[in-house]
């Protein structure tokens, strides 16, 4: 499977593709190793959950707006 | 009032948000703003999003364009100041002793912002091309180039050899590599 590799970069195409073919296409252990290395990474933030200021700020705006709705049927059945 | 389920599905996509955050920022704190940020603004503006789309997704864009636009406007101010912001990223030193993950972190801290985030995107957040595509407001093929740098300059950054007896020499490794093809 042939990615796409074009260069972003303008006047670089020549070297780009010359330096990839002589460097080669990372192999698949170089790949997997990245990888695992960039989702420990991520794991590590994403199993810490969700943390308190979250669920706290969701709740403070859900009541700031139950206030503002019932303060407004008052008014309307005044 | 902010409808429970959708509410619901904010706070699922919490933990991926401070993932992506932290890795764009390096930085926590910082992160963790970007995060209620994004929350407040997709609060504010919630009828713009359609239900039964990805929320996650929706998410990841606003906290991108956030972080961007943080980004740009932080570099500018500190480059005024002594015009070492990028090098205030990358100024964990090389131990062989450090952990493989700090070193990592520092590594990926040292790709250029587009190919940091399309690696992230793809490689951790578990979104297909197609979706980083759309978060990033940019081609598929776009995308795929950038993750492939990200991946070329990582390996290089980290010196990650394709075998064992393979030298630190990249020389030697291109002649190999050209040589032998992939694997």
């Amino acid at each position: 499977m042939n990615e796409e590799d074009d260069a972003d970069r303008p006047g670089d195409m020549l070297t780009e593709a010359n330096q990839r073919k002589a460097r080669g296409r990372l192999g698949r252990d170089v790949q997997s190793k990245i990888g695992q290395q960039l989702r420990a990474m991520y794991d590590n933030v994403v199993n810490e959950g969700v943390p308190d200021r979250f669920n706290d700020m969701l709740r403070r705006l859900d009541e700031q707006k139950n206030a503002e709705e019932n303060s407004n049927s008052e008014k309307g059945t005044n | 009032m902010l409808d429970p389920t959708l509410r619901d599905q904010m706070l699922a996509a919490v933990p991926s948000l401070r993932a992506f955050a932290i890795s764009l920022s390096g930085n926590v704190d910082r992160a963790d703003d970007l995060v209620q940020e994004t929350l407040l603004r997709a609060i504010a503006n919630i009828e713009s999003f359609q239900p039964g789309t990805n929320m996650s997704a929706w998410l990841f864009t606003i906290l991108r364009n956030l972080f961007r636009s943080e980004y740009r406007k932080r570099r500018r101010e500190v480059e005024d100041a002594d015009g070492s912001y990028a090098e205030s990223l990358k100024s964990q030193p090389e131990q062989s002793s450090r952990l493989e993950f700090n070193e990592f972190r520092a590594a990926l801290a040292k790709l250029p912002q587009d190919q940091r985030e399309a690696l992230i995107l793809v490689g951790a957040s578990g979104f297909s091309y197609e979706e980083a595509a759309r978060i990033c407001e940019c081609a598929v093929g776009t995308i795929k180039s950038r993750v492939n740098r990200a991946r070329n300059r990582l390996a290089d950054l980290l010196a990650i050899e394709g075998a064992d007896d393979f030298g630190p020499d990249h020389a030697t490794r291109a002649i190999l590599a050209a040589g032998g093809g992939r694997g």
